[in-house]
Formats: C-alpha cells, sequence, structure tokens
C-alpha cells in the first residue's frame, strides 16, 4: 500500500510536508529494487540543496542509487540509525526518513500523489535512476 | 564435507622462524634512532619455513586457475600462460629502474621493441608501457585527449560519448580525466545506433569511446563510419583493446579510424592475471596524438633505445618508473614466440571456439543476438527463469562440473547476461566439456530446480552471504592476545 | 612458430564443418572489407622456445649483479626462497580477479591476510587490496581525502618521491585539485611553519617518512599539526621501516599508504610493485579499489568475497570517484608471504641491518673528504643526501667500472643538485661496503 499522507516523485522518492518542514525518503518500490540496502551515504545538518539535487546515496550489494530532493531547502535532521541499520529502509521504507529539511522552495519537479505514483510505477517498470 | 580453514594469523607459535639472516657484519651502533621514533614489537605472527608452505599450499588448492580447467569468463581472455614467459623475467629480477640508461639498455631496448610490435598489430604510430591496468590505460589516453583538446584552444570539447553497453570502466575513467560521461543508447545488439550518434555529436564532443567487437561479441559492421562521425564533429576516438583477442592479424584498430587505444597484456597477449593483478594497459596513439604520452618515452636515438624526458606536451607521469616492466617481458616473449602468423591464428581460434560452444548452447539457452559471433556471445537463461533459475543459478551450477562460470549480469543492457568467452587455447573436448555440462544445467533446471539453488556443493564454501559482508564489513582478522610477541 | 592454440588445423576445419560455417573467413565477414588487414602484419615469423630463449640470453642485464648502493624507492633485499617457490602455484598465478568466491577462496583469504598484515604493520584499522604501486597509492589518496572531506585541496610535502610527486600532478590534471607543495627545512624535514599558512580549507596534508631524502620524519608532530589546523594526515611509509620505527596509525595518521616492494617483490627493472593503502576506519569507503571481506556462507562456514564493491566503477560508473578495478594481486600475496617467512623478529632484524650497515657506509663516506653529508642533524633508516663537488654522474660510471653501482645522482630530477642519495640494505657485506669505500676514494682523487 502506498501511503496516501506523503507526495512521490518519479524517481521513487516520497516527501512528506508540514508547513516549511518535510521529511524525505525511498519508497518501497525503490527498496524493492535495490535489493538488500547496505549502506547509506547521507548528508550533513545545515547542508543546502537545490530542487533536483542530489543528497544521498544508497548502496545495496550490487546496485547503487542517487536520492534526489524535489524541493530545495536547508537539511535539519539526518537518519543516523540508517548508518549501523540501513536494512531499516528495505523493512520499512515509509516509516524511516533520510533526511528533514527547512523547505525554501517547492517548484520545478513534478510531485505524484500516491495513485498517480502507483500508475507510474505500473507504466514504467524501470529501476530506479542510479 | 566442508573443512574449515585457519587464517594464517591463527597458526602464530610464538618464537619459530622461516627465515634468518647472517650475523651483522659491521659494528653495531647505539642511539641511531631518537627514541619517540622507534615502534613497539610487531603482533606479527611467527611461523616455520614448513608451516608457510603448507598454508599457502593449501590456499592455492583452494583456488582455480586457467591451469586447474577452462575458463570461459567473457571479456576477460582467460587464455594458456606459457611457463616460458614466466621464466624469462628472471633476467632482469636484480635490475634497479634508476640505474643509468646503458645498465638498462636492455630493458629498454624491450620495451622499443615490443612499442614497435604492439603498433604493428593495432595500426598505431606509438605505444607508452607505463600504465600498469587497463583502466589505467584507460585514464592515460583520455587524459592525452584531454590535453590534445585543450592545445588546440578547444576548452569546450568536455563530454565523452560512451555506449551503455560499455565496460564500467570507461565512463569512471572519463569522469577521472576531467570529461562528462554522456551515455549513448546502443541497438538491441550491442551496436552503436548511428542516427543516434549523429545527434549525440556536437562541438562539445571531446570523443567517443568503442570497444570493438562490442560487448555482446559482434563486431561494428559501421565502425568507419562511426569513426567518421565523430571526426567530423572534431572528437576523437577512444579504442577500449578488451576484445582485441578477436581481431589480431584479421583488422586493427587503426585501420579503423581509432585515434587511441589501450590493449590489456594479461588478455591477448598472454600475460597470466595474477589474480587480479599485475597487469599492464600500454596506449596506443596516432602521430598527431604522441606529444602528449606520458614521459619519459622510449625512443630511439642513434640506434639505441633511450627514455625521453623532454617532453613539454606530455601529460606528465602515470606511475613511477618504467610501468609493469615484468609483465612487458612476458608480453613480447609472447608476441616473439607467435610472431604475424600465431597471432592471426591465435584469433582465428578464438572465434572459432567461440562460435562453436554457441552453436551447441543456443537451443538450450536464449540467445539476444544470433547470428555469427566474435570471440565471444552472451546467452540468457531465457524459458529457464520460469522455474525459477537465474543467471547466477547457472554459473554456480558450472563449478560443480569443474569449470570456471561465465561473466555474468554484463553487458548491463542484457537482463541475466551470461558471456562466454573460451579462447583459443581451450581443445575441443573441452569445449565438448563444457557444452554437455551447460546442457545438463539446462535439463537438471527442469526436473531439479533447487539443487541448482544449493549449488555449488564441491567448493571450500557454499555461496558466501555477500549482504551480511557489506553492511558490517570484517575487511581484517581481529587482534587476540595470543598474536603478540 | 607456437600460437598455443590446442586444436590442430585437421580438427579446426572438422568444427568448423560441425557448425555449418563454410571457412574461417566466413566468421570474420562483419569486418568492413575497408577495416580489414590485407597482408601479414609486419612482425618477425614466430620463434621456438629455444630461439626466444636464446633472444632474451643475449640481453645484457650484467648490472643486476653488481653490489647496489641506490635505494630511491626501490630497493634490493633478501627474497627467501620459499616465496618465489610458493608464488609459482599457478593456482594463484592464473586465477582472475576473484569474482566467484567459492572457487577463490585461496586467493581471496590470502588478500584477506595481506589486508590484516598491512594494518597491523601500519597500525591502522583497514586496507585495501592493493593498488598499482606507491606513486599511484599517492594519488588515488588524494582523491579519497577529497571524498571524505568534500575539499579539493591537498598539501604534500616536497620530500615526498619525485616521481610520486609527478603522478599525483598528472591526476590533478583535469580534476580541480588545487595542489600545495610544502617545502622542507635545511634539515630534511617537511616545513610545518610554511604549511601552516596553507591549511585552510584544505583537505589533508600527504608526507612521507623515511621521507625521499631517507630523513626519518616526526610524523607524531605531523599528525598532531594536521589536526590541529583540521585537516587529515597521509603518512608516505616505507613498510620495512616499520620492523623498527613507530606506526603511523599509533601516532593518529589518517592513512598510511606508500610502495610494497620491500616486502619481497623483485626490483625487476621498475615493475610490478605494490601500492598498499590503509586508513582509519572512518576512511573504509574512501579507499579505492578491491576490498576483501569475512562473512559466511549459508552453512556457518567462514567465507570470503569481495565486498563494499558499489563503490566501485562497474557498479557506479561515471560515479565511482576512482577508475581501478584491479590490484596488485600476486604482489600483495608475495608481501604477506614474506612477511610471513621473516615473523615479527626477521623483519626487526633486517630493519636492523639496514639501519646499522647504512650509517657504516654514512660514516665511511664522510670520512672522505670530498663527501659531505647534507643533512647531519637529521637521523635516518637506510638512505641519506650527500653532496659532491665533482660530477655525480662521472663518479657513478668510473664506480660500474669497479663493478659498483653507486648512489642516485639527484641531478636526475634537479637540475644542478649536487647530492648523491645513498642506500645500503641487508644484502650488502661488510667488505662490499668497504670495496666501495676504497672505490669512492680512488675515484675521486
Amino acid at each position: 500500500m502506498t501511503p496516501d499522507d506523503r507526495k512521490y516523485t518519479k524517481d521513487h522518492e516520497w516527501v512528506l510536508l508540514d508547513g516549511q518542514h518535510a521529511e524525505l525518503g525511498i519508497t518501497d518500490h525503490a527498496q524493492r529494487e535495490l535489493g538488500d540496502i547496505v549502506f547509506v551515504e547521507l548528508p550533513a545538518v545545515g547542508d543546502r540543496f537545490a530542487a533536483g539535487d542530489r543528497f544521498a546515496v544508497v548502496e545495496s550489494v550490487k546496485a547503487v542509487s542517487n536520492v534526489y530532493t524535489p524541493i530545495a531547502g536547508e537539511i535539519t535532521a539526518v537518519n543516523n540509525a540508517l548508518e549501523n541499520e540501513p536494512e531499516l529502509l528495505n523493512g520499512a521504507p515509509y516509516e524511516q526518513f533520510l533526511v528533514q529539511l527547512r523547505v525554501e522552495a517547492i517548484n520545478g519537479i513534478e510531485l505524484l500523489d500516491a495513485a498517480g505514483y502507483d500508475a507510474h510505477i505500473t507504466e514504467s517498470q524501470v529501476v530506479p535512476r542510479a | 564435507m566442508r573443512k574449515p580453514y585457519k587464517l594464517i594469523f591463527e597458526k602464530h607459535c610464538i618464537d619459530r622462524r622461516a627465515a634468518d639472516l647472517p650475523a651483522l657484519d659491521v659494528p653495531k651502533m647505539d642511539g641511531l634512532v631518537p627514541q619517540a621514533c622507534l615502534g613497539e614489537a610487531l603482533p606479527l605472527p611467527s611461523l616455520s619455513e614448513m608451516d608457510l608452505v603448507r598454508h599457502y599450499t593449501g590456499l592455492s588448492r583452494r583456488n582455480f586457475g586457467v591451469d586447474n580447467g577452462s575458463y570461459p569468463l567473457g571479456s576477460c581472455t582467460m587464455k594458456y600462460n606459457p611457463k616460458l614467459n614466466e621464466e624469462l623475467t628472471a633476467h632482469f629480477n636484480d635490475l634497479h629502474p634508476l640505474l643509468d640508461d646503458d645498465a638498462l639498455s636492455a630493458a629498454y631496448e624491450l620495451q622499443f621493441a615490443l612499442d614497435r610490435a604492439l603498433c604493428a598489430v593495432c595500426g598505431m604510430d606509438k605505444f607508452t608501457l607505463q600504465p600498469a591496468a587497463g583502466a589505467h590505460g584507460e585514464l592515460t589516453g583520455l587524459m592525452v585527449m584531454r590535453s590534445y583538446h585543450n592545445m588546440r584552444q578547444d576548452f569546450l570539447r568536455a563530454e565523452m560519448l560512451i555506449p551503455d553497453a560499455a565496460h564500467g570502466t570507461n565512463p569512471a575513467s572519463a569522469t577521472m580525466a576531467g570529461f562528462k560521461a554522456v551515455e549513448l543508447k546502443s541497438l538491441p545488439d550491442g551496436g552503436v545506433d548511428v542516427e543516434a550518434l549523429k545527434q549525440a555529436v556536437s562541438e562539445k564532443t571531446a570523443g567517443l569511446m568503442l570497444t570493438n567487437p562490442n560487448t555482446l561479441g559482434l563486431f561494428e559492421k559501421n565502425i568507419l563510419e562511426i569513426t567518421q562521425i565523430v571526426h567530423d564533429a572534431g572528437g576523437l576516438v577512444y579504442y577500449d583493446g578488451a576484445n582485441i583477442n578477436a581481431i589480431m592479424g584479421k583488422a586493427r584498430p587503426g585501420d579503423m579510424g581509432f585515434d587511441v587505444m589501450h590493449v590489456n597484456l594479461h588478455k591477448s597477449f598472454g600475460t597470466p592475471h595474477g589474480g587480479g593483478g599485475p597487469g599492464a594497459g600500454p596506449v596506443g596513439v596516432k602521430k598527431e596524438l604522441i606529444p602528449f604520452l606520458p614521459a619519459p618515452l622510449i625512443m630511439k636515438k642513434n640506434g639505441r633505445a633511450r627514455p625521453d624526458y623532454d617532453r613539454p606536451l606530455s601529460i606528465g607521469r602515470v606511475k613511477a618508473f618504467n610501468g609493469n616492466f615484468g609483465v612487458l617481458v612476458k608480453a613480447y616473449a609472447y608476441i616473439l614466440s607467435l610472431g604475424a602468423d600465431g597471432l592471426r591464428e591465435a584469433s582465428e581460434a578464438a572465434v572459432l571456439n567461440a562460435n562453436y560452444l554457441r552453436h551447441y548452447l543456443k537451443d538450450v539457452y536464449e540467445l539476444p543476438y544470433d547470428g555469427l559471433c566474435m570471440h565471444e556471445f552472451v546467452l540468457t537463461p531465457g524459458a529457464l527463469n520460469e522455474q525459477g533459475i537465474h543467471n547466477v543459478d547457472i554459473a554456480k551450477a558450472l563449478i560443480d562440473y569443474g569449470y570456471h562460470p561465465p561473466t555474468i549480469s554484463f553487458p548491463l543492457i542484457v537482463r541475466e547476461a551470461m558471456m562466454f568467452e573460451p579462447t583459443e587455447t581451450e581443445s575441443r573436448e573441452d569445449l565438448d566439456g563444457l557444452i554437455y555440462a551447460l546442457r545438463q544445467i539446462a535439463e537438471t533446471a527442469k526436473t531439479d530446480p533447487d539443487s541448482l539453488r544449493s549449488a555449488p556443493l564441491t567448493t571450500p564454501v557454499g555461496r558466501p552471504d555477500e549482504t551480511r559482508a557489506a553492511r558490517n564489513p570484517i575487511v581484517i582478522a581481529p587482534l587476540s592476545s595470543s598474536d603478540r610477541l | 612458430m607456437r600460437s598455443y592454440v590446442a586444436n590442430s588445423k585437421r580438427e579446426m576445419a572438422e568444427m568448423l564443418n560441425a557448425i555449418g560455417v563454410t571457412d574461417m573467413d566466413a566468421l570474420f565477414m562483419d569486418i568492413p572489407w575497408d577495416a580489414r588487414c590485407k597482408r601479414q602484419l609486419s612482425l618477425d615469423d614466430g620463434k621456438s622456445e629455444i630461439e626466444v630463449r636464446r633472444k632474451f640470453d643475449a640481453y645484457d642485464t650484467s648490472a643486476a649483479r653488481l653490489p647496489l648502493f641506490m635505494g630511491a624507492g626501490a630497493y634490493r633485499h633478501y627474497i627467501p626462497a620459499v616465496v618465489p617457490a610458493l608464488l609459482a602455484r599457478s593456482e594463484f598465478y592464473t586465477a582472475y580477479t576473484p569474482y566467484q568466491a567459492e572457487m577463490s577462496q585461496g586467493m581471496l583469504q590470502g588478500i584477506f591476510e595481506y589486508q590484516t598484515y598491512m594494518c597491523r604493520l601500519t597500525g591502522m584499522d583497514v586496507s585495501n587490496a592493493s593498488v598499482y604501486d606507491g606513486a599511484t597509492a599517492c594519488a588515488e589518496t588524494m582523491i579519497a581525502l577529497r571524498a571524505a572531506t568534500r575539499k579539493n585541496k591537498i598539501l604534500y610535502s616536497a620530500a615526498l618521491h619525485p616521481e610520486y610527486i609527478q603522478t599525483m600532478r598528472t591526476y590533478a590534471r583535469f580534476t580541480g585539485f588545487e595542489l600545495v607543495e610544502i617545502p622542507f627545512t635545511e634539515n630534511g624535514e617537511t616545513d610545518l611553519m610554511y604549511a601552516v599558512r596553507h591549511t585552510q580549507a584544505a583537505a589533508g596534508m600527504i608526507a612521507a617518512s623515511p621521507n625521499f631524502y631517507g630523513v626519518i620524519e616526526d610524523i607524531a608532530q605531523m599528525a598532531d599539526f594536521s589536526h590541529t589546523a583540521g585537516i587529515l594526515f597521509v603518512t608516505v611509509s616505507n613498510p620495512l621501516s616499520l620492523g623498527l620505527l613507530k606506526r603511523p596509525g599509533d601516532v593518529g595518521a589518517d592513512f598510511c599508504v606508500g610502495e610494497g616492494q620491500p616486502l619481497g617483490i623483485p626490483l625487476s627493472a621498475g615493475g610490478p610493485y605494490l601500492g598498499f593503502m590503509a586508513a582509519n576506519k572512518t576512511y573504509m569507503r574512501n579507499l579505492p579499489g578491491r576490498i576483501v571481506g569475512q562473512t559466511e556462507d549459508a552453512w556457518g562456514n567462514r567465507a570470503f568475497v569481495l565486498t563494499l564493491q558499489a563503490r566501485e566503477q562497474h557498479i557506479r560508473r561515471e560515479k565511482a570517484s576512482s577508475n581501478i578495478c584491479s590490484n596488485q594481486s600476486l604482489c600483495a600475496l608475495t608481501a604477506a608471504m614474506y612477511l610471513g617467512a621473516m615473523g615479527p623478529a626477521g623483519l626487526k632484524e633486517v630493519a636492523l641491518q639496514c639501519l646499522q650497515k647504512a650509517h657504516y657506509l654514512y660514516d665511511g663516506i664522510h670520512s672522505i673528504p670530498a663527501f659531505a653529508a647534507r643533512y647531519p642533524k637529521s637521523a635516518f633508516f637506510h638512505e641519506f643526501v650527500t653532496d659532491y663537488k665533482g660530477d655525480a654522474i662521472a663518479l657513478n660510471s668510473k664506480l660500474k667500472e669497479k663493478g659498483f653501482i653507486g648512489g642516485l645522482p639527484l641531478c636526475r630530477y634537479f637540475k644542478g643538485d649536487t647530492g648523491l642519495l645513498f642506500c645500503a640494505t641487508e644484502v650488502l657485506t661488510r667488505s662490499e661496503i668497504d670495496g666501495f669505500l676504497n672505490a669512492l676514494e680512488v675515484a675521486v682523487k
């Protein structure tokens, strides 16, 4: 079930918006395509990103995937638990954010709702952008 | 029955010795090194010579080389490594690399002769022998291309076109040389899409990197048009020589319009892979690019081969000293042994062996592209996927038949690829044995797929848990209290 | 002519027939006519084994047999007979990179042991499976420093091997690095007073001990200096010197890299050698190239695999920080075998004998008035610089006539430099050193 409390990108990221704060993560489809996740490279608190920037890297044994932010902003928190237990992302991708962000701008990158994202997966059946 | 095998550190026995030195024959002086700079006793294991011999002989028996059996690893050219060549390196073992030119004359003559021979095989004008591996050669060749454009004040040429079927090193090397790697979609047969190439080239194009035959083992029929398109756009064309074993004496990259290339001496020229190295990746160029090659470059002056350091346009050094000289010796001996006829015959036999293997496997596995191949070809499990059998299961099952598996999951453009390159040094019986094994495996996939999923069973260990290794990396043995002196 | 092709011509004809191909040419039809070789390659005819051997026997490599007083990054040491004998096991040298772990446990374990050896020797936490040589290890370290800190500025000591500096400069050419060379003092030590002005926004500092000029530098002080300045510290070490000297890991170095050739690898006119790279565990993922890790199979057996591969080029492609996709496996295995043969006591003895013989040589040379030690106040391991007012190259020619290889004339790298870099290792006997000193005395008269 794709949760409908949040928005999605075509690159398989999710974003949970709450006013000027946002949480970013990767979708269930993304974690399944990657397989067993073994490492997550996160940015530092205070780093700033423009929409479309790569802000994290998720590694499995045989693949690696960049994670892009659909919104511009400054990192306010990172999910440190993933450093030691990257497999949490396989277990519960929608409960594990990668970063929290103070939103500076939302523009440019198309965001889908849950139904739209599900339809996108069915249509494309492509692996996440690597 | 799988037996555990101890680490060398677990065989430590205090005060054992394997090697000794004559007593110090000069007067011993004290206080030569300040106390603050002196270290403590090192936690290294002590062993007898027999302990050491048993340990490494045991390890060797847990390893598989070309001398153990067929090794049809695609793109790796696992041919026989002649024993003579191993012996010949001994001549140079004790030569210091910084001796004066006269003392190193033999080494320079050999290098110059190897350069000439590689030029003859590849249709290039000059080779540098400095790069230590294929990837190192790529980096060198790409920096040469970069320097060429820069010298022409052509600073905008920052894009390196690379087909999606290319070896992963190509885009990585392009990035390291400061280029932007631009992926070029391939045709289903792994070939270059000429129309897409025409669209992709522009005044920003620095060049194109290409393997020919491509990674599906097919020769680019449009190669002359392809190199022309890139040249017309002002770019250069780089030949990734990983697959040159298919065409020695049959066609030369220089004649196809390539400007820069590397060869892997540890593939086509018979030097051993050494379990991952050392190899050597000489880079050849056409005349206009010679000034940019790494310095020093071995040149002939007054009839003598000597290193030339005075090369103002050179990219510089890519490695200390004279390249992987010991590897160069073996490659040169290989070329001397084979000569022109032998090299051509080696390529012909390599291509024949690949086609023979392909012919007897194409009805049980799926060929993503039908038709004659060059020195290698790609299969997929095809309908065996429906039994839940994947390329990795077939590869692992092959191990139990005594063969090394093919390259799997490469090239990336073919899902579940299995790439076979038997090489010319495999006999017909070897190939028939391999065919038998692979046909048996296809049969077992239908009748007893579970047994394939637990393969291999005949090896010292079963399939290792790679996820566990990557999540909690243990990359050295822990220190135990008994390890101290 | 030997092509090492297994099948006879007759068998090949049968095989062509079996697969329904008319003749050999039909297999090469895809090659366009204009790109085909129309005549034989311009190479000599192939040769028999005897002929090839004769050709090699004719090469004059007589300098290889002379006592050697030159080091400068490549050293002649005793290699126990057991090392080449074990390396000749063709299960090792005819194998490919150990991708298929189940049939490559021997090499994988051998590399895992090598990684462990290098960590125990250097005092670091993690090691990769090796890179090409000491020079490329330094160049790759530059890239690792950038990846670890996201800063482009690298400080390096001018007392690094000149060829390492040249290699670093080549690697830095097109990739936006800012390299800052830190000069050395009149004592041959990296000048930290100079470095202090350049640490702003730098990723790290790379310095050697013993350095190229033989001087043992205070790596503890350099590590403290670097960390106070907020930059990383890389030591370039001669692994053999660590039989005696303090380990870089014990004084807080972040990386320890260098040339592993002294560990049982022959001089071989310059290669193949062994670039080693070890690091603090914080930087494990910034190490380039292969790394072997320990894991288990489904039955709980200890097993070894190539690990952390997602860092590497075959997965990360253009986003990989290095393109290296091999290691010097066989050379790494050599180093491990050498360390296994020498053991801790043997390694210490080799280091001590190098130290003692080099100092014996030093005293002898400087009792000759024509020679003056350049860094008399500094401690050295087995190499030192001596200034000679005459022609160093002519001097070496005279020594060669007497059957000795002299020190390295530094004018090879620095125009007008009057120095000679001498080296003595454990393989030189006292009578060879005495003979050399006599020859020197005669030569400068």
